[in-house]
């Protein structure tokens, strides 16, 4: 809680305003220099991410540890909105060791996007819009992960959800993009209903929105407000513990993990830059990002804990076995994001807190870091590749290492780490998550490693698949016309550029001591490489790799055979375990035949049946009062005399 | 500051129209409209400035039928001051959007002037009486309105709008006369509020006289189950008479329910709250199912009012001051939000001939403008960061959230709930009318706004993002006045 150092971290919100700034210019004025708004997008990222550099290497090297501890640094806040005296949503920016890291993993891919979209969107229309989302999606990433106030981080979510939405449906006339689009930002503001509940329970019980209030507050396990928290129950379930699982459920919805993963496959139906940035790199793990935010308060709710843990690990493993039959070369990169999350929320689940024992922590931040570095990488190759082929489909690709050389390599260069495949950066991450699940939790151990198998075969599968096995151009079956023309080179040197940036982050990302800057308590730790749990993990991804060359170096008819002998197994994997069926008869049938219909039904109907009802009751009372006043005095007479009796007869009785 | 400035200058504006030949009426409106504009924002700063700016301020008073002890008693507090800022945007913007308005072009923009005059006599008086007769001021021209330049079964629509909405004023009456009785036997007859507010009524007065005013007051602020003209009557009326309907009148209604029912009668108010809370939570998710069901995109705008202004009864009924604070707010932000959503759909319905969304599609390629503006005011009504809608909604959930009891806790969170269904209909109608290929050729000749349309959609706009991005000065202000008005009966 010490923010008494001498440096000064103003400068930070910069990184936040000079994009927000970018997306108005390019937004309102793009339209009439739309070449500008991709170099004012260009530069204006580089020049956040030199400002986060820059404070990433005061924080951890210039400013140091405070008592042993990196120390939490408020460089800005300001009251946004008062609820109540307490209860307060300020607009800050908190420097600690995790929001440091993940400025600099969001501004780098962010300006790698930027930079390779200048050719990868080149002759795009809509190319000043489309810089505007990204400077938006970028502003809100950047607001998200310097959050100082769980409701400044809710709406930043909210708005890299909504950035989301408008990139997706970017080519807005295709209705598959359209589908997809509403489709990721339902399921996610679905996930989002759970996070805004627990935020209203967790703020109630901590009397506070502030995350370093909060996390004080509940650490300690003997004070009121924790007790308080933790005795009230509702359905036999502590309040605290109902937070923590609602607000995990809006981390699970961004961070696709099942059963909410179900947008992300669709969700590649934007433009693959995008995909590289917000589904691969930044927005997906903004949900592993939330729970290492609440860390400390996870820790003290086991059955949280324990919940984020079973997630991850059966989100890994589902999405690893659907990831290895899909065909679209996207999907198939959108399943490995899925399953690669899965991995970072498992080792959250099984890491402590003190010391050591915050191995899974630093371990799931790592991976997190060289995640991004590699999954960018494995998208903007498949980016140029979908470019040079206009494709999305395995099947049209082979052959293209020698058409495209770069691509080849840097594909091949992410495949390995991806696979973990030392000394490539996933190696050391992925070791460390599966020495951390070892010492934890063997089943989950057990899990990881048949993933870390699976990722390895899937990912030279597609690997090999497009640059080996058949000869390019395809010159006979496919049924499709020789796409690749043969004259238009590899790619612009603006894709290449961020290609061969992000293979040298891949290729040295890993030898940085990760656990000595990010670590649960803040305290440095060395983590020790064990050398028969690290030749345990390799020898999966071996194992995965080489079924791969068996099977898909050459082109032959033994994959179609394992399929077919695998039968219902591998036409459910394909069908992704008929999860989207699942969802759709739930919204289509149940929603909206059964509620919404019959909603709209009694509206019609029966409240304003009865409205109607009352009306013509009127009308028809007054009908009939209407003929009382006939004009024929007999009839008035006779009334008179009736009423008069029955008056006379009332007060006689009653009286 | 002079508050019959706001009757005064609306006043005028009416005269000049009825004596200025017909080409001019529309200057003249917009003229007034802008002034009157002016004052509000004149009024706003003036108000802000002062040292206690939580209290009722600028009072006059002016005996009107000395007999009866009715006077003509106005004053402004914070919440006043937000609602007459609405309704004066409102006001411009519905007069841009009528610009080429043919038929009956005087009479059309005397009406429309009339209402809001009405509205703004509402929002200042202080005497139930003189607030009564500006609530009918504000009730009769939507008749006409809808009745001659309406669409579609109009005289159905307008017939049945006004019969519920006399039917609300005439619980508003028995209320208030039920007031005047109940004061004249404590002693002096009064229709004053504040007075009212310090007359010690018995428990059997209170349960008796609130259910008539808060009631009446709810049928126009489209409470289930009394919603349904506002379907009707929307989707009948012309563009800115569906905007002043939504964005003005049905303001009226919350306005009154909190600021005379509730103000009047906190305990009877407090023995209700939990059926109010019940009746609110249905309209809120059952407006929502129902929208949800609508293809055609007015009548999805007027069923999403009715799940709207759930919240602001909501609010009211929970209680606490953040959430009655967020009634407050949500009233303002839904004007306005509605407004434009209304303003907009009327636009495109002018160019497109039909209000289906299946009919409509890809509509954003050759409208760029309002079709960005179309996406704008959905955004907005989803709750999302950055406009108003956000703000309002979750000062309400977060007000509500701090009842400790499981009724109050369940009720929020279904009430939250209606944000993804929300998320679906806004979202689908984006998709369907805004987005895919375009379904009819002549679409592609279809034109962008005009530059009156622009300028309403414009202002709408900035009043959604200045109210979604800097909140803190109106929920402070509208807050200290609830505490002013409500301090002892609130948590």
């Amino acid at each position: 809680m010490t923010k008494t150092k001498m440096n000064n971290y103003s400068y930070i919100s910069f990184v936040l305003i000079i994009p927000l700034m970018v997306f108005l210019i390019t937004g309102l004025f793009g339209k009439k220099l739309p070449a500008l708004s991709g170099i004012l997008g260009t530069v204006g990222m580089l020049i956040a991410a030199c400002l986060s550099y820059f404070a990433a290497y005061n924080y951890f090297m210039v400013g140091g540890r405070v008592d042993g501890l990196y120390p939490t640094v408020i460089a800005f806040k300001q009251t946004w909105l008062q609820f109540s005296p307490s209860l307060t949503i300020d607009i800050g920016i908190m420097l600690d060791p995790i929001s440091v890291m993940m400025l600099v993993v969001v501004t780098t891919v962010s300006f790698m996007v930027h930079l390779y979209s200048i050719g990868y969107m080149h002759g795009e229309e809509r190319y000043s819009t489309y810089y505007a989302f990204l400077s938006l999606f970028s502003f809100s990433m950047l607001g998200l992960v310097i959050s100082t106030n769980i409701f400044q981080m809710y709406m930043f979510w909210e708005l890299v959800g909504v950035s989301s939405f408008l990139l997706v449906g970017f080519y807005y006339n295709k209705p598959s993009a359209v589908a997809a689009a509403k489709k990721a930002f339902i399921v996610t503001r679905f996930a989002d209903l759970g996070f805004l509940a627990g935020i209203l329970i967790l703020s109630f019980y901590s009397e506070s929105l502030d995350f370093q209030t909060i996390i004080h507050r509940m650490m300690d396990s003997n004070s009121p407000i924790f007790m308080n928290a933790n005795a009230a129950s509702f359905m036999g379930v502590s309040a605290l513990t109902w937070a923590l699982c609602l607000i995990f459920i809006g981390g699970a919805g961004k961070s696709a993990m099942f059963p909410l993963h179900i947008w992300l496959p669709d969700a590649m139906e934007g433009p693959t830059p995008v995909s590289a940035l917000i589904h691969a790199a930044t927005m997906v793990v903004a949900g592993v990002f939330l729970v290492a935010r609440l860390f400390p308060v996870y820790m003290q709710i086991p059955a949280a804990h324990d919940l984020v843990m079973y997630v991850g690990a059966f989100s890994a493993f589902f999405a690893a076995v659907i990831a290895c039959t899909q065909t679209d070369i996207k999907r198939v990169l959108a399943y490995s994001t899925m399953s690669q999350i899965g991995y970072m929320m498992f080792a959250l689940g099984v890491s402590g807190y003190w010391g050591h024992g915050g191995l899974g922590f630093s371990a799931s931040m790592f991976h997190l870091f060289t995640h991004a570095m590699f999954k960018a990488l494995l998208f903007l190759g498949a980016g140029a590749v979908i470019h040079y082929v206009h494709s999305n489909e395995m099947g049209d690709m082979g052959g293209l290492r020698k058409k495209m050389p770069v691509t080849n390599a840097v594909f091949l260069i992410a495949c390995l780490a991806i696979s973990g495949v030392p000394p490539l950066s996933g190696f050391f991450s992925k070791e460390e998550i599966l020495t951390a699940a070892f010492e934890n939790n063997k089943i989950i151990y057990a899990v990881g490693l048949v993933t870390a198998c699976l990722t390895a075969f899937y990912m030279f599968r597609l690997y090999l698949t497009i640059f080996w096995n058949k000869p390019f151009p395809l010159s006979e079956g496919g049924g499709h016309e020789v796409p690749g023309d043969v004259h238009h080179s590899e790619a612009p040197m603006t894709m290449k550029l961020p290609l061969l940036i992000l293979a040298i982050a891949t290729l040295v990302a890993g030898f940085i001591p990760f656990s000595m800057y990010v670590s649960a308590d803040g305290t440095a730790f060395e983590s020790e490489f064990h050398i028969i749990p690290a030749l345990v993990a390799v020898t999966a991804g071996l194992i995965g790799i080489f079924t791969a060359v068996f099977l898909y170096a050459k082109k032959n008819d033994k994959p179609e055979m394992i399929s077919a002998a695998l039968g219902g197994l591998y036409r459910s994997a394909y069908r992704k375990f008929y999860v989207d069926e699942l969802y759709l008869f739930i919204t289509k049938k149940i929603i909206f035949n059964f509620i919404s219909t019959p909603a709209a039904w009694i509206d019609k109907n029966v409240v304003d049946g009865m409205m109607n009802l009352i009306a013509d009751v009127t009308g028809n009372l007054s009908e009939s009062a209407k003929t009382l006043q006939s004009g024929k005095i007999s009839s008035y007479v006779m009334w008179f005399f009736a009423a008069a009796i029955v008056l006379s007869m009332m007060i006689v009785y009653v009286f | 500051m002079n508050l019959s400035l706001l009757i005064l200058i609306p006043a005028l504006t009416l005269l000049g129209i009825l004596l200025a030949p017909a080409k001019i009426a529309r200057a003249i409106a917009l003229g007034g409209s802008f002034a009157q504009l002016g004052l509000a924002l004149g009024m706003l700063f003036a108000y802000m400035g002062l040292h206690d700016a939580s209290h009722l301020a600028f009072e006059e008073t002016h005996v009107w039928f000395a007999q009866w002890n009715i006077n003509y008693h106005i004053g402004v507090d914070a919440i006043s001051i937000a609602m007459i800022l609405l309704t004066s945007v409102v006001l411009v913007a519905g007069v841009l959007v009528s610009w080429n308005i043919e038929n009956k072009t005087k009479e059309f923009f005397f009406l429309l002037v009339m209402l809001a005059t009405g509205a703004f006599g509402f929002f200042i008086s202080q005497d139930l009486f003189t607030q009564f007769f500006f609530f009918e001021l504000a009730v009769i021209p939507k008749f006409l309105l809808i009745a001659i330049w309406g669409s579609g079964k109009k005289e159905y629509a307008a017939m049945k709008l006004v019969l519920m909405l006399m039917g609300g004023s005439s619980l508003v009456l028995i209320g208030i006369l039920g007031f005047y009785f109940y004061s004249s036997q404590a002693g002096t007859p009064s229709f004053d509020l504040t007075a009212l507010s310090h007359l010690s009524l018995t428990h059997e007065q209170q349960m008796f006289l609130f259910p008539m005013l808060f009631a009446g007051f709810a049928v126009l602020s489209a409470m289930f189950p009394f919603h349904t003209w506002a379907p009707d009557g929307h989707s009948s009326a012309p563009t800115a008479a569906s905007m002043f309907l939504a964005g003005i009148s049905m303001k009226l209604g919350g306005y009154g329910c909190l600021r005379v029912a509730v103000y009047l009668l906190p305990d009877a108010a407090r023995a209700y709250s939990p059926y109010i809370i019940t009746l609110a939570c249905i309209g809120i998710l059952y407006g929502a199912f129902v929208t949800l069901k609508q293809s055609d995109i007015k009548l999805m705008n007027a069923y999403s009012s009715v799940s709207h202004c759930g919240f602001v009864v909501l609010g009211i009924a929970m209680f606490t001051r953040t959430a009655m604070t967020g009634a407050v707010l949500q009233m303002i932000s839904h004007g306005v939000m509605t407004a434009l959503f209304f303003a907009v759909i009327g636009m495109i319905y002018e160019r497109s001939h039909t209000r289906i969304g299946s009919e409509m599609g890809g509509l954003f390629k050759v409208m760029p403008f309002l079709g960005a503006v179309f996406i704008i005011a959905g955004l907005t009504s989803l709750g999302l960061p950055g406009f108003s809608g956000f703000v309002a909604e979750m000062t309400v959930f977060v007000g509500s959230f701090q009842n400790a009891d499981l009724f109050h806790r369940m009720a929020t969170i279904i009430a939250t709930a209606s944000i993804v269904v929300t998320a679906v209909y806004i979202l689908r109608a984006v998709g369907t009318t805004l987005w895919g290929p375009i379904k009819k050729a002549e679409f592609e000749k279809l034109t962008d706004a005009t530059w009156n349309e622009k300028l309403a959609a414009g202002m709408l706009v900035a009043s959604i993002v200045i109210l979604g991005t800097m909140p803190l000065w109106l929920s402070d202000m509208i807050g200290k006045t609830t505490e002013v008005l409500f301090g002892n009966v609130i948590k």
